[in-house]
């Protein structure tokens, strides 16, 4: 079901500021991906232009191609709505919507469609999206609570439930785990683990640890000054770029010199 | 203002001033005086009531008819015959009317321009429409009078002729002018920019992470406005709403141009019918005599008593917004 | 739509991944379903390429609205008596709904349908906006002269052209200047103590009772001026009374606008002079006020425009006057707003131009203190000093 993600010659625009130049990666299906870097570099501008939510700033947009398996998603008479159900998106801070319980939380996306042709009703696609987050045993028993009401690493649970409720191809991340403590951090990072048996994932960290235990392949962007763009410097497999990088930059980085 | 006096001569810090009975003095008077000046607010809304209340006592003493059920206002005459049931009719219709055509507009304009118009012309946008609310009320009347009207007359005989059916839209006494409808109208024109300013207000207030959560999940705009904008928003918008309706409620002089002052209950909105408490009290002023005057303070007061149970519950209910929204 | 993408990945390093994705074109067959979809309803397909209305569309569809306009015009034909304006409207938005829903979906269609109400709503609001601001300029600089200006309406025959707004515009000012010499130092000292002193229950109800007053309707201030001031005999009806009354309605929006702009002085000014032991009634007297007293200025410049319009308080306790009357303090005085009232309701072709006459200077009073706020805030306002 997960599909292979290909970024081509991508030039990242907000107004006239080039933001991120030329960049060319291929994520593998059912693979995770770290993007890593220093702040400012664009990882997160690059994640959110795979799903299209780029372009939801006004003035932003891009040049170039993301394929998803081989169907550029800014080619024409392509829909973003379309596009964001099939790339399904994890924000930095929890945000499940505050005037929701949880399990309207979870189903928000789907009541978008109404489609009578659905052979599950909504109740199991709950308890399906919960337990795929890891999430259903601590909250089957207070599904109709606010969502605002779970820790802080519950919502961000809640939101991954969300997310995959939707049945998505792709799963982005954007610093998932930054506002949380370690405990919840470390349940995120397990359910990363079994979530890429059936999704291709992208995730931006700012954590060296985090990027060598979750990911498969990782992509270091760094950008050569202030108000320069973002570049691709190097892409590789996790223990590759950790223990053998190619570029100087690289190495700096992970060993901790900058950034 | 006095405090300077108790001033220093010189500005720097000087050690025998901090520990000084003059910057003790001096804090204490600033102290009492802003308290006092907060307190005369306090004061004025309590001075306003005692004040109506106790020149309105004479006149409803002297009401020879049921102050809130009787239609007719002769306060002056032998005996007194007055009641406000006519006067509430009219406010409340009137004010009903204006909120049922200014809300849904005043909310699509916040959304318009909190969600819809480019970024850079959002703040002239609302600063556009924030002009129509500097636009004064006898203006509005004017140009209702003169300009306006010519339009509303055919389009209210449209709503008899096509829709006559329902009682509210009939014509029976082919009087066109000066209507329920024609005060509503310009109404709801005067209270758009309270309307649309405050729900601007809550809109932009939407964190970007719920807007951006719906978006992600394939939202529309529309959906997105839906699901995150809405739900967030919806005790500020209760809030827009009753304020508009206070503001409507207690319009004076445009609707004093506007609306033929007619001393019966009547709901086709296409005639006259009704009156209102403010634009009464303008028009009979003049003329009132002793009882006359109490009367329409008594009726004054009413009017004071609505707007401020409305305005005190729109208060109410966006003060209730800061506690819910929680950890977000 | 070429894509080459499996043979350039990430520059620097062109080896990293093994290339399983297709690199003749789009047409090259994913795991499981065959080429490009329109709106295909399997799980497993991938339908990115919903079907949408080209760019165009819309506005074809308008110009066919506008078209069957004209046709209702030219020709006559009524539809339910409607008039083609609101023909033509309806009619695009029937016929836009209508092609998205069939090609776009109901989704679409709905997005569509909310976005042209939307943009209609800020139409409607400036609709009337222009058209008050243009009748009132055209029909007032008719009347507009050097005498319209200098001259009051003492022994103008009401049915006679000629007359003046001296007297008005003179008891205005005043009026309007007696309210804010009011309602300024109590509306700040208030914003003062909301700010830095209040805190608890009294301070709660204080805000509370400033935001229920910005509601008072116009008329019941003056009913209580009348009531308190003038039927206790303090007062006589006059120039005075009218700004009292006006002070009331002042006070509020003083208040909050005060409010607003304090709570924005950065606490760390207040801290380092508080810390240097500056005691804190100088600390606000010094840093606190002149730094936000740009705002302050703006808010009372909107307060002043927003009472020099108010009539229905001024009938009340002021009569209405013919002459000039400079002395506030005693008998009855004059203002724009209760002179355009007065000559509406003389109903006398030259005196409804008087009152278009009189309701341009006063929209243009009013304009000048809102450019005059917009421009004060611009100049100070990006830093504060």
């Amino acid at each position: 079901m997960s599909k292979q993600i290909d970024l081509v010659d991508l030039d990242i625009y907000y107004g006239d500021f080039l933001a991120v130049e030329g960049v060319n990666l291929t994520v593998k299906a059912n693979s995770v991906m770290s993007f890593i870097g220093p702040s400012g570099c664009g990882k997160s501008t690059v994640l959110r232009s795979i799903n299209r939510m780029h372009e939801v700033i006004p003035g932003a947009h891009v040049k170039g191609a993301v394929n998803l398996d081989g169907e550029n998603l800014y080619g024409p008479n392509v829909d973003p709505v379309l596009v964001r159900r099939t790339i399904g998106m994890v924000f930095q801070r929890p945000n499940p919507f505050p005037t929701m319980s949880i399990a309207e939380n979870v189903i928000a996306g789907l009541k978008l469609e109404k489609d009578k042709k659905r052979k599950e009703s909504m109740d199991e696609i709950v308890e399906k999206s919960l337990r795929g987050a890891n999430l259903w045993e601590e909250v089957k028993d207070r599904l109709k609570r606010p969502g605002a009401s779970l820790s802080g690493g519950q919502q961000q649970r809640l939101c991954i439930a969300r997310a995959i409720a939707v049945e998505p191809q792709v799963l982005l991340m954007d610093e998932p785990c930054s506002a949380l403590d370690p405990i919840s951090t470390l349940a995120i990072e397990d359910l990363i683990r079994e979530l890429k048996d059936r999704y291709t994932i992208i995730i931006v960290t700012h954590n060296m640890q985090q990027a060598g235990r979750v990911s498969d392949d990782t992509a270091f962007f760094n950008l050569s000054g202030i108000g320069k763009p973002g570049h691709l410097i190097e892409v590789g497999p996790t223990a590759q770029i950790f223990s053998h990088p190619e570029h100087k930059q690289t190495e700096d980085y992970i060993a901790g010199r900058f950034g | 203002m006095a405090t300077t006096s108790h001033e220093p001569t010189t500005t720097r810090a000087d050690p025998e001033g901090i520990s000084g009975a003059a910057v003790r003095r001096g804090d204490r008077t600033f102290l009492g005086l802003s308290t006092g000046a907060g307190l005369l607010v306090l004061v004025v809304m309590a001075a306003i009531a005692v004040f109506l209340v106790w020149k309105a006592i004479p006149s409803i003493q002297a009401d020879s008819a049921n102050f809130f059920t009787e239609g007719q206002w002769l306060p002056d005459s032998d005996p007194p015959v007055f009641g406000i049931a006519v006067l509430l009719f009219g406010t409340l219709w009137t004010s009903i009317i204006a909120l049922v055509i200014a809300v849904p507009i005043g909310y699509g304009i916040a959304l318009f321009i909190a969600f819809y118009a480019q970024r850079r012309l959002a703040s002239t946008l609302a600063f556009i429409v924030d002009l129509l609310a500097a636009v004064p009320s006898i203006i509005f009347g004017l140009w209702g009078l003169y300009n306006f009207m010519p339009y509303v007359v055919p389009f209210s005989q449209w709503l008899s002729e096509y829709l006559g059916f329902i009682p509210i839209f009939a014509n029976s006494q082919e009087l066109w002018t000066k209507s329920i409808l024609m005060a509503g109208l310009v109404l709801a024109i005067m209270i758009l920019p309270t309307v649309s300013a405050i729900s601007r207000e809550v809109f932009v207030q939407v964190p970007r992470m719920h807007v951006e959560a719906a978006l992600a999940l394939g939202a529309t705009r529309w959906e997105m406005i839906r699901m995150a904008v809405f739900p967030f928003s919806r005790p500020g918008m209760i809030s827009a709403a009753m304020l508009g309706l206070g503001r409507a409620l207690g319009e004076t002089i445009a609707v004093a141009l506007i609306l033929s002052a007619a001393f019966e209950i009547n709901w086709a909105i296409t005639e006259p019918g009704g009156n209102s408490f403010a634009a009464n009290i303008a028009l009979k002023w003049g003329e009132a005599g002793e009882v006359g005057r109490s009367a329409l303070i008594a009726s004054g007061l009413v009017l004071f008593f609505i707007t401020l149970v409305v305005n005190m519950s729109a208060r109410w209910v966006i003060a209730r917004r800061k506690d819910f929204s929680g950890a977000n | 739509m070429t894509d080459l993408s499996g043979l350039r990945s990430g520059a620097p390093v062109p080896d990293t991944t093994p290339h399983s994705g297709p690199v003749t074109s789009s047409e090259a067959p994913p795991p499981n379903a065959g080429g490009r979809q329109n709106r295909g309803d399997s799980a497993d397909s991938l339908h990115l390429t919903g079907n949408r209305l080209p760019r165009w569309a819309p506005w074809v569809i308008a110009a066919g609205a506008i078209i069957l306009g004209l046709l209702v015009q030219v020709t006559g034909i009524t539809v339910v008596g409607l008039a083609p304006g609101f023909v033509a409207a309806f009619a695009f938005l029937l016929v836009q709904t209508a092609t998205s829903w069939t090609v776009e979906g109901r989704r679409h269609a709905t997005d569509r349908l909310a976005t042209t109400l939307i943009y209609t709503t800020f139409v409607l609001a400036l609709v009337p906006l222009l058209w008050i601001l243009i009748t009132v300029i055209a029909k007032g600089l008719s009347v507009f002269s050097p005498e319209f200006f200098t001259s009051t309406m003492r022994n103008v025959n009401p049915r006679a052209e000629g007359g003046g707004i001296a007297h008005a515009f003179v008891g205005t000012l005043e009026q309007v200047g007696i309210a804010a010499l009011i309602a300024v130092p109590i509306g700040v000292l208030a914003a003062v103590y909301l700010v830095e002193f209040g805190k608890g229950r009294f301070a709660y109800w204080i805000s509370f009772f400033v935001d229920v007053m910005t509601g008072i309707p116009s008329i019941v201030a003056g009913l209580f001026i009348y009531t308190a001031l003038i039927l206790t005999g303090v007062l006589e009806q006059s120039g005075l009374a009218a700004g009292l009354a006006l002070a009331i309605l002042m006070l509020p929006v003083i208040v909050r606008a005060t409010e607003e702009m304090l709570r924005i002085v950065p606490n760390e000014l207040r801290e380092g002079a508080l810390a240097l032991g500056v005691p804190k009634w100088k600390v606000i007297l010094r840093i606190v006020i002149p730094t936000a007293i740009s705002g302050i200025i703006t808010g009372v410049m909107l307060a002043v425009a927003r009472v020099a319009g108010e009539t229905a308080p001024l009938l009340l306790v002021t009569f209405l006057a013919q002459d000039m009357n400079p002395n506030p303090a005693t008998g009855s005085q004059a203002s724009l707003p209760t002179f355009v009232w007065d000559q509406i309701s003389r109903g006398t072709p030259a005196s409804i131009d008087r009152a278009w006459g009189g309701a341009l200077a006063l929209i243009l009073f009013v304009l000048v203190m809102y450019a005059g706020a917009r421009i004060i805030a611009k100049i100070y306002s990006p830093k504060a000093r």
